[in-house]
């Protein structure tokens, strides 16, 4: 086989991977503050697509200028969802959270589906849009390069925030222990709302840029959805780190599963891939 | 012969040593304290013998049988019982059902366990509630309902972690007034708890654990009286205390 | 939990009913309404037995619904296979695959079963697409055989699958009661409750739960093969689509999670309403039933998340105290 084109699919594989990589951050911040699976994740990653779509479509905003607005959106989206959907619910089991965040994502996907319509959607003529760069005979993708970079940015951001700042301090003090947490004098209800928020304005950073190089319709984050699961169970439970890992190798398993295998079996591997990981290594590829 | 016999046992987490290297029998019939101060891994300890934790290194011999790596209702089905530090009711149960939920071990039809669980209940003064949902009792009910169905499984040892914590000094009476007729019953315990009135008052031995080690172990008196101890742990609080 | 006595007069007057209904309003659109009703509180209790009484939720039932349904059609239609044979063999590949996508997680805590079910059902439905022996995302129709039991074909009548459905719905509903009662029910109770008080008391919850997904497996295997002969045609994206899923759910949710007689409660309710609302709006193509039904979800759960049983006992309750 050839060099090049085993190169060329690496090189997709990684640059798709680290977007997944954000997604799945997203959600593993919030699965590990809150132990909340949000099934409406890859909704929100859909409606981060689509209004930077129409952002564009309407207003003519390039979708590389109206990424800081996406991205206020759908943090407004991740905290509303808290308020009005989670927080009614944190005395009852996590099912009933997990269920009710499973309504909202067919709520989201069937209204959107109904005001806008099945058709697949694309942006051909943005800044980004359709150019590519090649360096040594392998091509790059400008949109997708854009996109994994500023992807590996934030979630580096994410990682100081967690890592450095009060913020992050009591958001780990709340995920180890709510309880103790708040005797601490730190507001667990504000966190919880902060967090979904910040998971939710991942997604819109993703789908900024996805827009650029991915067809936009209403059923696009389902697949995401998907994906986001298996990647953060990869990477162990709240391993925001692992998730990162896990993304990357998912790209690359997907990427290159597409082209030896078949595109049309490309989530069965990665689900052959999620079994045996967890049946071989429970805590994830990268928990001890 | 021990009933219950640890070797070597330890416990780490990552880089932390909850339980470094812990050797400790218990002989048929005894009442064995244990104490330490908070993180010492007590906790830990019960849940490396019930199974709920796997042990990084040693093993643990129950009735001269290996079962360090028995889950934890294979170690139940043998004859080994806990309660939690934390109390775990079913709470969307009737305080009967709860105690069912232990006779079910040994009694696989509902009738035989429900009068088993019925048995039980009267034996620790639980009857008039039995009707009653476990999770909106008071704690001191809710952790005497645990220890009924802790005994409804017809243990032979029972490991009871601070379920007098939490309790007035009226309820704390009746608690220990408790676990007695349940040693009179021939069963083997281990308890541990914080208060030291306490521990001093129901043990024939105590061990006490610090910082993961197993520091001493010998009767109540030469316990309270070893200076590791008073260092490790009655420093800070009986003295303070008396 | 309701007395024995309680559920069988209870018990008793809806199998009465369903027994008669049909017999008395011939509508064929009553007729259809009262199968998919059946239909529905079946499924949906076979739900119950894992998503509600064990507390393991499965977004995944789409996949042993479509096994059962491509089981009974697909050896029908290419040998000519009685389908009785064909919806024996989806019961048991139906467990097999309960077992399969069970056993890694089952032992795990958190979210992994949930997963689990949501992606596999994603994975069996590629790989029916792509299968072309069973004419792959196009799908397959019933041959024209000869109606009877053997084919379990009729072409003039709904009657014998409403009766067949009615023997199901009888069995299954018998079945959870039996269990509620049983040890196996309190064990899956406490599982839902405090999965490590039940190990403490010498439950083997890894098992217990693997039990109840293949129960539960089974008999929506069977619903599923049923659904297929009764319409028809079968194909990925209805048999195997997550709508199915997220309908068996919603119904158990709707009545009631976790109680006897919630599936019946939820499918009366969701079912009509469906297919009246179909009647009314459908043909759109875009999904207003859904935009219903995902809101549903969502209002339910924060408002009541016991469902119309919650809403009924609270009401006695108040009536009581008044
Ligand atoms: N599952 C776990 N993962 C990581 N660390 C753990 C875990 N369980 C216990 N530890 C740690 O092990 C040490 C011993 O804990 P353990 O609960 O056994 O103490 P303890 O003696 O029971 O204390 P206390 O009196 O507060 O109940 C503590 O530092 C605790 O943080
Ligand atoms: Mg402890």
């Amino acid at each position: 086989m050839d060099l090049t084109i085993f190169l060329q699919l690496i090189i997709s594989g990684l640059l798709i991977g680290f977007v997944f990589s954000l997604i799945a951050v997203g959600l593993s911040l919030i699965w590990g503050v809150m132990d909340i699976l949000n099934f409406a994740h890859g909704e929100f990653l859909m409606l981060a697509m689509f209004t930077s779509f129409f952002l564009f479509a309407q207003l003519g905003i390039d979708p590389l200028y109206s990424l800081p607005i996406v991205v206020i959106v759908l943090y407004f989206i991740g905290a509303g969802t808290y308020r009005f959907v989670i927080k009614p619910l944190l005395g009852y089991t996590v099912l009933i959270a997990l269920l009710a965040t499973f309504g909202l994502s067919i709520l989201i996907r069937n209204l959107v589906l109904f005001f806008v319509g099945p058709n697949y959607r694309v942006i051909n003529e943005s800044i980004l849009a359709g150019k590519t760069f090649s360096i040594g005979g392998l091509y790059f993708s400008v949109p997708q390069s854009v996109a994994a970079l500023l992807c590996i940015l934030v979630t580096y951001g994410i990682y100081l925030l967690l890592t450095k700042s009060k913020f992050g301090r009591a958001l780990r003090a709340t995920s180890l222990d709510k309880d103790t947490a708040m005797l601490m004098g730190i507001n667990t209800n504000r966190i919880f709302e902060i967090t979904f928020g910040i998971g939710a304005a991942c997604v819109g950073v993703a789908g900024g840029l996805l827009v650029n190089f991915y067809a936009v319709f209403p059923e696009v984050g389902l697949n995401f959805t998907v994906l986001a699961f298996v990647i953060v169970a990869l990477g162990g439970f709240g391993n925001n780190g692992g998730a990162f890992l896990a993304g990357i190798l998912v790209g690359l398993v997907t990427t290159m599963g597409g082209f030896f295998i078949g595109p049309e079996y490309k989530y069965t591997l990665v689900f052959l891939l999620y079994l045996v990981v967890i049946t071989i290594r429970p805590k994830g590829l990268f928990g001890w | 012969m021990p009933i219950l016999e640890v070797k070597n046992l330890s416990m780490h987490f990552g880089e932390l040593a909850a339980l470094e290297d812990i050797n400790l029998a218990v002989e048929k019939g005894e009442i064995l304290g244990l104490i330490g101060p908070n993180g010492a891994g007590k906790t830990t300890f019960f849940n490396c013998i019930t199974g709920f934790l796997n042990a990084t290194r040693g093993d643990i011999f129950y009735k001269e049988q290996n079962i360090t790596r028995f889950g934890p209702h294979r170690v139940c089905k043998l004859g080994i019982c806990r309660t939690f530090q934390i109390v775990q009711s079913f709470n969307e149960m009737t305080a009967l059902e709860n105690v069912m939920m232990g006779a079910f071990c040994r009694h696989h039809l509902t009738g035989d366990a429900r009068e088993k669980a019925e048995e039980i209940l009267k034996f620790t003064g639980l009857q008039d509630k039995k009707n009653q949902l476990a999770g909106g009792l008071t704690l001191a009910d809710q952790k005497r309902i645990e220890l009924a169905r802790t005994i409804a499984t017809e243990p032979d040892v029972v490991l009871l972690d601070e379920v007098m914590a939490g309790l007035n000094p009226t309820e704390t009476e009746e608690a220990i007034g408790l676990i007695q007729k349940v040693h009179e019953k021939g069963l083997t315990i281990i308890v541990v708890e914080h208060v030291m009135e306490v521990i001093m008052k129901i043990s024939h031995r105590i061990a006490v654990f610090d910082s993961g080690e197993l520091i001493v172990d010998g009767p109540p008196e030469e316990v309270v009286q070893d200076e590791r101890v008073i260092k490790a742990y009655l420093g800070e609080e009986y003295h303070a205390e008396s | 939990m309701q007395s024995a006595k309680q559920f069988t007069s209870i018990f008793g007057g809806v199998l009465v009913l369903f027994l008669v209904a049909p017999l008395i309003i011939r509508d064929t659109q009553f007729q259809h309404l009262m199968i998919m009703l059946l239909l529905f509180t079946t499924l949906s209790q076979a739900w119950n037995l894992i998503g509600g009484f064990a507390g393991q939720v499965s977004l995944g039932h789409a996949m042993f619904f479509g096994i059962g349904a491509y089981a009974a059609m697909a050896p029908l239609n290419q040998w000519g296979l009685t389908p009785w044979i064909g919806m024996a063999i989806g019961g048991l590949v139906a467990m097999v695959a309960a077992v399969i996508v069970g056993y890694p997680v089952f032992r795990l805590k958190g979210h992994y079963f949930v997963i689990s079910t949501f992606a596999v059902a994603e994975v069996v439905r590629e790989l029916f697409s792509n299968w072309d022996w069973v004419d792959g995302p196009i799908g397959l129709d019933a041959p024209l055989v000869e109606q009877g039991w053997r084919n379990f074909m009729f072409y003039h009548t709904k009657l014998p699958y409403h009766y067949t459905l009615l023997i199901f719905f009888a069995v299954v509903m018998f079945v959870a009661f039996r269990m509620e009662r049983s040890r196996m029910g309190y064990y899956f109770r406490a599982i839902k409750q405090r999965p490590e008080a039940a190990q403490a008391m010498g439950v083997n919850i890894t098992l217990f739960k693997q039990y109840a997904f293949i129960i539960s497996a089974f008999f929506t295997a069977i619903c599923g093969s049923m659904y297929g002969l009764y319409v028809l045609h079968i194909e990925p994206s209805t048999v195997l689509s997550l709508d199915i899923s997220i309908k068996i759910v919603l119904i158990a949710v709707l009545g009631g999670i976790g109680s006897l007689w919630g599936p019946l409660l939820g499918a009366t309710i969701l079912i009509s309403l469906q297919e009246y609302s179909r009647i009314w709006l459908g043909g759109t193509g875009r999904g207003i039933d859904l935009i219903v039904l995902g809101a549903l979800i969502v209002i339910i759960c924060v408002y009541e998340p016991n469902g119309i049983v919650g809403l009924i006992k609270r009401f006695s309750r108040k009536k009581r105290k008044a």
